[in-house]
């Protein structure tokens, strides 16, 4: 347990230079290239409170997202968006600032959704919080979930509350050969339908499917859908953390689509989670080639993995909208007026 | 900027131009109905009240009041609860009423794009014959449109299950304060850029004009179940709902009510309520039959362990609606006790749920007004309902202070002061107890970065600096 807010502020308000915010460092490489002095935050950890039976845990932004899951996992909860841990110094603060969610996030939620509350430090060094530790709660603007996905660019976060979920009593996986288009329409089907599914992954000619939920339901579930039965909790796992071997490219494309859009026609190696909506590719098409695919159907493609020179050339997320990106602007000098946070990380706009 | 500093004046001549004949209300007796929401203890007649039927016409209006500093009040149904659709004084309301058309269901992304003035339940019934329906559904859902429940970050008795409308919303298309119509979120997950999507929603008309909304939609459950069960006293009943979520059931609807709400509910519709107990708590089940089946046995079993003095489980579609229909008409069984009522919205850890409703019962006493209490339960989302006439002297006075010390309560037990109704102008003097100075300028500063003017919705949700000095020297809450 450590609380270095206060030195934290005190960087920051003598701050002559950008920070750029590091705790664990799993995710150095996601975002954009973004330069200035090094503002470690990892010291600043600890489980603050925590209250199983109000499904609530609020901890520093440092804590190792290994340390809250054990936490968890101890009272038969866990955190149902299931974030990846690229490595086990993944934090909390981290985990926010990327907004990234794994495979439950279709069925689960995204970790934006299950934010209660932030406290952090903005660009003046002041500390705010937003939100709290109940489930709902409409006072004032929604900060809290917008500093989700933000990558460090609007402050520094301090404490995150998040909402918890029980364990689901029961899982099960199956499997089924299948090429692609037929597993879209299969995911498809499925899903309009009451099934407890949980996540799904189709790679290389096999989807699987991992059901989760009250035990007669899943059994009821495996019974309709068929297919073959697997121990999967490790998959599941190399899934969610990127530790399957389709996740050692160098260069790495994340395509979020409309849950019913069809089979891409860009040549390379796919695998597909969330029940098609989000696909990944390696490929050897042009930067350029794969925005406009996933823009035509309504979704945008980031460069999730992939060289220096490259992210500089096209930019690691899809560009928004001239008045969206003018949006943008005015709401990081808002939290940051002096430029201070991550400059470039998110978009080179800010 | 405070409403009463926009002194020009409403730019008549040049709205009527871009409206159709009859769409623009200026008589006196066609805007009364326009001069307050459903809080209907505070009134404000507007300058005027616009009915736009198309996007160009929102963006016309939108425009020509940018450019001569009018304030405009965007209005749905008017069904809110904390004043969010009251007008401004001088303002142009801006009814969305005419935008209430479903524009697409798409069973097969299950989602459904719907203009703003939709009615929240209309989207369902519309993406019942894919078996499919839209999640939160707040009381008012017969009436309430998707465009408020945006604005509100409305919920509802399912949303610890399925969530909040911020949950269930995927992409808007906004007119901002001058017209400028932008796309925010994507039908894809996890748009890029920030977040705007969460900001706006529950920004209360004060960021943006929702010109159409995406939203998801779910496989209807197959089948669903309620348990009714009576407790002797606030503290067991309380526990058996923390009981129910440490055993790892999160119930589809976790609804509390105390002795007054009962009483009052079943003087109103028979619904076979237990009136001598202290408190009703109903939970329901939601899935595939075997789903259902466990749950309400494990339900079942937590209840009878904390106390339950009796327990009744719904064997039909009929009885399941019996037990949730005294739950829904609360609202109105106790506005035909009493000439008023004000419905407060706090949220609060439920573990201080019994040390609340005893301080409420103290200040009910305290007030001299008589208070029934229901609780979202599962979510800890508490709504007192304060009885009072409006037309005794003082009564009215009366009521709010004791309503603003509840919210004080709320904050004080480390919940805050609206759950799903939105502050609005009915508690914007309790936010100075909730935030800090420095949070309250960042709330500015979002607010300036969407309309440096202040033109949308002023004077709600935001408090200003002055008002909050003088709320924490007198602690009056007027």
């Amino acid at each position: 347990m450590s609380d270095l807010a206060q030195e934290f502020a005190a960087r920051i308000r003598t701050a002559e230079t950008p920070l750029v915010i590091r705790a664990g460092g799993s995710k150095d490489f996601y975002g954009n290239p973004s330069t200035g002095e090094r503002l470690d935050v990892s010291g600043h950890v600890g489980v603050l409170a925590y209250e199983p039976s109000e499904l609530v845990i609020t901890a520093r932004a440092g804590t190792k997202l290994a340390e809250i899951e054990a936490v968890l996992a101890e009272k038969g909860q866990c955190l149902p968006f299931e974030p990846p841990r690229f490595s086990p110094a993944t934090t909390l603060g981290g985990m926010v600032a990327a907004g990234l969610s794994g495979p439950r996030r279709v069925s689960a939620g995204s970790v934006r959704d299950h934010v209660l509350g932030v406290k952090l430090l903005d660009g003046q060094g002041r500390e705010l919080s937003f939100g709290g530790q109940v489930m709902k709660n409409v006072a004032g603007f929604d900060v809290s979930r917008l500093l989700a996905g933000s990558l460090g660019t609007l402050g520094v976060l301090l404490e995150v509350s998040l909402k918890v979920m029980p364990r689901p009593a029961t899982e099960a996986s199956l499997r089924f050969e299948l090429g692609q288009a037929d597993a879209l329409k299969r995911l498809a089907e499925w899903q309009r339908q009451p099934l407890p599914i949980a996540a799904s992954c189709w790679c290389d000619g096999v989807l699987s499917i991992r059901l989760a939920g009250a035990h007669k339901a899943v059994e009821a579930a495996c019974r309709k859908m068929g297919g073959e039965a697997f121990w999967a909790d490790d998959f599941w796992q190399d899934l969610r953390d990127q530790r399957l071997p389709f996740f050692g490219a160098s260069t790495l494309w994340r395509l979020s689509l409309p849950a019913a859009a069809p089979v891409i026609d860009l040549a390379g190696q796919w695998l597909i989670e969330w029940g098609g909506a989000l696909r990944w590719l390696i490929t050897e098409a042009p930067a350029q080639a794969v925005r406009a695919q996933a823009a035509a159907l309504g979704g945008h493609a980031t460069l999730f993995r992939g060289p220096e020179t490259l992210k500089r050339q096209v930019g690691v997320f899809s560009p928004l909208s001239e008045p969206l990106m003018r949006l943008h602007q005015r709401l990081k000098a808002a939290f940051d007026p002096k430029g201070l946070f991550n400059p470039g990380r998110l978009y080179p706009e800010l | 900027m405070n409403a009463a500093d926009f002194v020009s004046s409403l730019p008549i001549a040049e709205l009527a131009t871009v409206l159709s004949p009859g769409s623009l209300i200026l008589e006196d007796e066609e805007l009364r109905p326009y001069e307050c929401d459903g809080l209907t203890a505070y009134r404000q007649m507007p300058r005027a009240v616009a009915l736009p039927e198309t996007e160009e016409q929102v963006v016309a209006i939108l425009k020509i009041c940018h450019r001569h500093g009018v304030p405009v009040v965007a209005r749905g149904a008017g069904t809110g609860l904390s004043g969010g659709a009251t007008p401004a004084p001088g303002s142009l309301v801006l009814s969305l009423a005419k935008f209430s058309r479903i524009l697409a269901i798409d069973p097969e992304a299950r989602v459904a794009r719907v203009q703003p003035g939709v009615r929240n339940l209309a989207i369902s019934e519309a993406a019942a014959p894919y078996g499919l329906y839209y999640a939160p559904d707040p009381s008012s859902q017969l009436a309430c449109t998707i465009g408020g429940n945006v604005a509100e970050n409305s919920g509802g008795v399912h949303c610890l299950k399925y969530g909040l409308t911020v949950h269930n919303v995927l992409k808007l298309r906004v007119a901002l304060c001058d017209g400028t119509v932008v796309e925010i979120g994507s039908e894809a997950l996890d748009a890029p850029g920030y977040d705007v999507l969460a900001l706006m929603i529950g920004s209360e008309g004060m960021l943006g004009i929702v010109l159409e909304a995406t939203v998801r939609l779910m496989p209807k459950p197959v089948t669903a179940q309620v348990v009714m069960a009576s407790f002797d006293d606030l503290v067991a009943a309380g526990q058996a709902v923390a009981d129910i979520i440490a055993a790892g059931i999160i119930p589809a609807g976790l609804e509390m009510m105390d002795k007054p709400a009962t009483h009052a509910v079943e003087a109103f519709l028979q619904a076979g309520y237990d009136l001598n107990a202290e408190a009703i708590l109903l939970a329901e089940s939601d899935g595939t039959p075997e789903e259902v089946d466990e749950e309400i046995a494990a339900i079942c079993a937590v209840m009878e362990k904390a106390g339950a003095r009796q327990l009744r489980v719904s064997h039909s579609e009929a009885e399941r609606l019996k037990f949730w229909a005294g739950r829904k008409a609360a609202f109105p069984a106790v506005g035909r006790l009493s000439p008023d009522y004000l419905c407060m919205d706090g949220t609060i850890p439920r573990k201080h749920l019994a040390f609340v409703l005893a301080r409420i019962a103290e200040l009910s006493k305290q007030y001299g007004l008589a208070c029934a209490n229901v609780f979202h339960a599962g979510d800890g989302n508490l709504h007192p309902l304060i009885m009072f006439d409006a037309n005794a002297p003082g009564e009215l006075a009366r009521a709010l202070e004791f309503g603003a010390r509840i919210l004080e309560l709320s904050v004080e037990v480390g919940g805050t002061i609206t759950g799903e109704h939105g502050v609005g102008i009915e508690k914007i003097a309790q936010m100075c107890v909730q935030f800090s100075r420095a949070e309250l300028e960042t709330f500015q500063a979002i607010k300036t970065a969407f309309d440096a003017q202040g033109l949308l919705n002023p004077g709600k949700a935001l408090p200003t600096p002055r008002r909050c000095s003088e709320y924490r020297l007198t602690g009056s809450a007027r």
